[in-house]
């Protein structure tokens, strides 16, 4: 348990322009040490949003630059939820396509 | 992950313990019969932990799953260890209960349901306290309603072990199943450091800890039904056979006269090899699977 | 602190059955005695410290192997002796400073001992009997979970010598990594993690909170005040579910323990939609 008494949670929330529908929702990842759960589910509007809920303090601009990365190949109207509990860009971008792959299949 | 070359062996075996909480659960039910409820896109979180700077998830680490196992009702419960330890907060242990209740009732109306308790935890969560541990309280007395029914089957599988209030859960259930990778007790190593000193008990030693906590000792000295390898297929073999075999006569944690009495006979003015320990072991135990 | 744990549940043990024995070849550290209260015959329990006990991780009220099975056993011996009678009362007095940490503890499987204490209880309850815990002391993690935690009825003094919690306040601030003057702070917006038992009377899982003038030496009108209270406890708890709902139906848990409420709200409607999908596919 490495609760530090300084952190608070952080939010933030992105949208991306989207032009197709999403299938269905998925699930995908545990709230686990340098791990994260994706929630996908298809979106009302035409566009993607993506809310972040994570311990890991003063990331806003990698996470821009990790969901810039992923929106530039991802299309759907997917309304996304990340809860992280500091995980690398490497995984959170794994997670999505995996959560986009469940959602497709 | 590539694809480096795995024995065909190695490949064929399906590990449990790998698995998710939700996939380990998944696995062990009739192929497609199984619904998840209370899940993630329900998004009933603790409300506790956001308050204390940490991410909560979004089922809490406690995934409920309904369907049939070898068609007969089944729900199983599983905590997820890589979520905060596998600790039980309000809301996984809420879901817990509530899951047990659930099939009680359906057993009082005829309809037979087991209960099957995927247990990787350290016990109580430690930021919702009193919650967490009231939880326990109320999981413990919903296991043994349930049991006069239909099994409680516990199973420890992987290296979080089942610790704390919840190994009190194990205890009270109908059979632990084990591998040897799980571990079962009441304090884990470095509480009881912490509280006793290490001369009591040296929290680094591995093979101390695996020698007392371990599945094989557990199934060795007769605390553990059945010792089960790291393998998906028997995992769901071993709860096929259990569910089929009903009710045990008697609980283990019935047999108090028994236990009391072997607790009087040992020795405590000195330390045990946890082998000693292994003459408790009933004959007519379960085969090693 | 620690020292002072069974002080009050010895006094209180004494002050209610004016008895302060254990029974014969049980181990001096748990106090049973059958004792009137109200018109019932009741039995009560009590662990208290024993400095000479067999073990020496359980010599300072710690639940241990010893003390578990033998609250067990007396649980058990009063409900097979009232099968086919009137449940007797059950007043487990509470004030014991945890389960026991040991290596001996450990190999033997003190989560088993533990397990058969819960179990009598619950076992107990579930047969029709009412069983009230009066909170005398201290009420700490595993120690309580094995004797107290399983009552219809719980009560406890308000008073600050009154401690209920899931772990001694400096382990869990080391754990947590955080100051005892940390975690105190804290809990002032997170009552679970509070270790002042008016916080914990919020949560809603108390029957009663009871204003006691001298818990460690009570005197004559404390001890008819609490043997008043828990008449009526018992009185109560006969009318109520032999469950633990009332702890997520009361008052004090319809706002601390939403969430628990929701969770079970959720599941049950699903586990009935479930169940009539499966019914109307066949």
């Amino acid at each position: 348990m490495k609760a530090c008494w300084r952190k608070i949670v952080e939010q933030f929330e992105f949208n991306y322009p989207a032009k197709r529908k999403v299938p269905k929702k998925s699930h995908v990842g545990v709230v686990g040490s340098g791990d994260l759960e994706v929630l996908l589910e298809p979106a009302e509007g035409p566009e993607a949003a993506v809310r972040i809920r994570t311990s890991a303090e003063g990331f806003k601009t990698t996470w821009r630059a990790v969901l810039d990365r992923f929106f530039s190949q991802y299309d759907g109207a997917a309304r996304i939820e990340i809860n992280d509990a500091g995980a690398t860009p490497g995984s959170v971008l794994l997670r999505l396509q995996q959560a986009v792959e469940a959602s497709e299949r | 992950m590539s694809d480096t070359s795995f024995s065909r062996e190695y490949l064929q075996r399906r590990s449990f313990i790998e698995l998710s909480a939700r996939d380990r659960a998944k696995c062990l039910f009739d192929s497609g019969t199984e619904r998840e409820l209370a899940g993630s896109f329900d998004r009933i979180e603790s409300p506790w932990l956001p308050m204390q700077d940490v991410t909560p998830q979004a089922d809490d680490g406690c995934i409920v799953m309904r369907g049939t196992i070898k068609g007969r009702q089944a729900v199983v419960i599983a905590i997820a260890g890589a979520f905060q330890g596998g600790s039980i907060g309000e809301v996984s242990g809420a879901k817990l209960t509530a899951a047990l209740d659930l099939a009680c009732l359906d057993n009082e109306k005829g309809i037979p349901t087991s209960a099957v308790l995927l247990l990787e935890t350290g016990g109580v969560r430690l930021q919702e306290a009193n919650l967490g541990l009231a939880a326990v309280a109320e999981i413990i007395s919903s296991i043994v309603a349930l049991r006069q029914h239909a099994p409680v089957i516990a199973v420890i599988a992987g290296t979080v072990g089942c610790f704390g209030g919840m190994s009190m859960a194990a205890g009270v259930s109908s059979y632990v199943v084990m591998t040897r990778e799980g571990r079962l007790g009441l304090n884990g190593p470095e509480v009881i450091e912490q509280e006793s000193g290490v001369e009591e008990f040296d929290a680094s030693d591995r093979t101390l800890i695996w020698s007392i906590a371990g599945g094989q000792q557990r199934y060795d000295q007769g605390l553990s039904d059945v010792l089960v390898d790291d393998d998906a297929d028997k995992m769901a073999k071993t709860i096929q056979e259990l569910i089929a075999k009903g009710v045990p006569a008697v609980h283990r944690s019935e047999q108090v006269d028994l236990y009391r009495s072997r607790v009087a006979a040992l020795d405590p003015s000195r330390q045990w090899d946890p082998e000693e320990l292994h003459s408790w072991a009933s004959k007519k135990k379960e085969k090693n699977l | 602190m620690s020292e002072f744990t069974g002080i009050r549940g010895r006094a209180w043990f004494k002050a209610l059955t004016g008895q302060e024995s254990s029974i014969q070849g049980d181990p001096p550290s748990v106090l049973t005695t059958d004792a009137l209260i109200g018109d019932d015959k009741g039995r009560f329990l009590c662990v208290v410290p024993d400095p000479g006990g067999r073990f020496p991780c359980a010599r300072r009220g710690e639940v241990g192997l010893e003390e578990a099975y033998t609250l067990a056993a007396r649980v058990r011996e009063v409900t097979n002796a009232d099968k086919d009678g009137k449940k007797r009362p059950i007043i487990a007095i509470v004030d014991l400073k945890s389960q026991a940490y040991g290596r001996r503890e450990e190999i033997a499987g003190i989560h088993l001992a533990a397990a058969a204490a819960a179990d009598a209880y619950a076992t107990a309850r579930f047969a029709g009997h009412p069983i009230v815990a009066l909170i005398v002391g201290q009420a700490i993690s595993g120690g309580f979970l094995t004797h107290g935690y399983q009552a219809n009825r719980l009560l406890a003094f308000d008073d600050d010598g009154v401690l209920i919690h899931a772990m001694h306040k400096e382990a869990a601030a080391r754990v947590t990594r955080r100051t005892v003057a940390q975690l105190d702070k804290l809990a002032e917006t997170v009552p679970p993690l509070s270790y002042d038992v008016r916080d914990y009377a919020k949560l809603g899982l108390l029957y009663k909170l009871l204003q006691v003038a001298n818990p460690q030496n009570p005197g004559a009108s404390d001890i008819s005040l609490v043997r008043g209270e828990l008449i009526a406890a018992i009185q109560d708890a006969r009318k109520g579910s032999r469950d633990l709902r009332t702890r997520l139906d009361s008052e004090g848990a319809r706002s601390a323990r939403k969430a628990s409420r929701l969770a079970r709200a959720r599941l049950e409607e699903q586990w009935k939609e479930q169940a009539f999908t499966t019914a109307s596919s066949y």
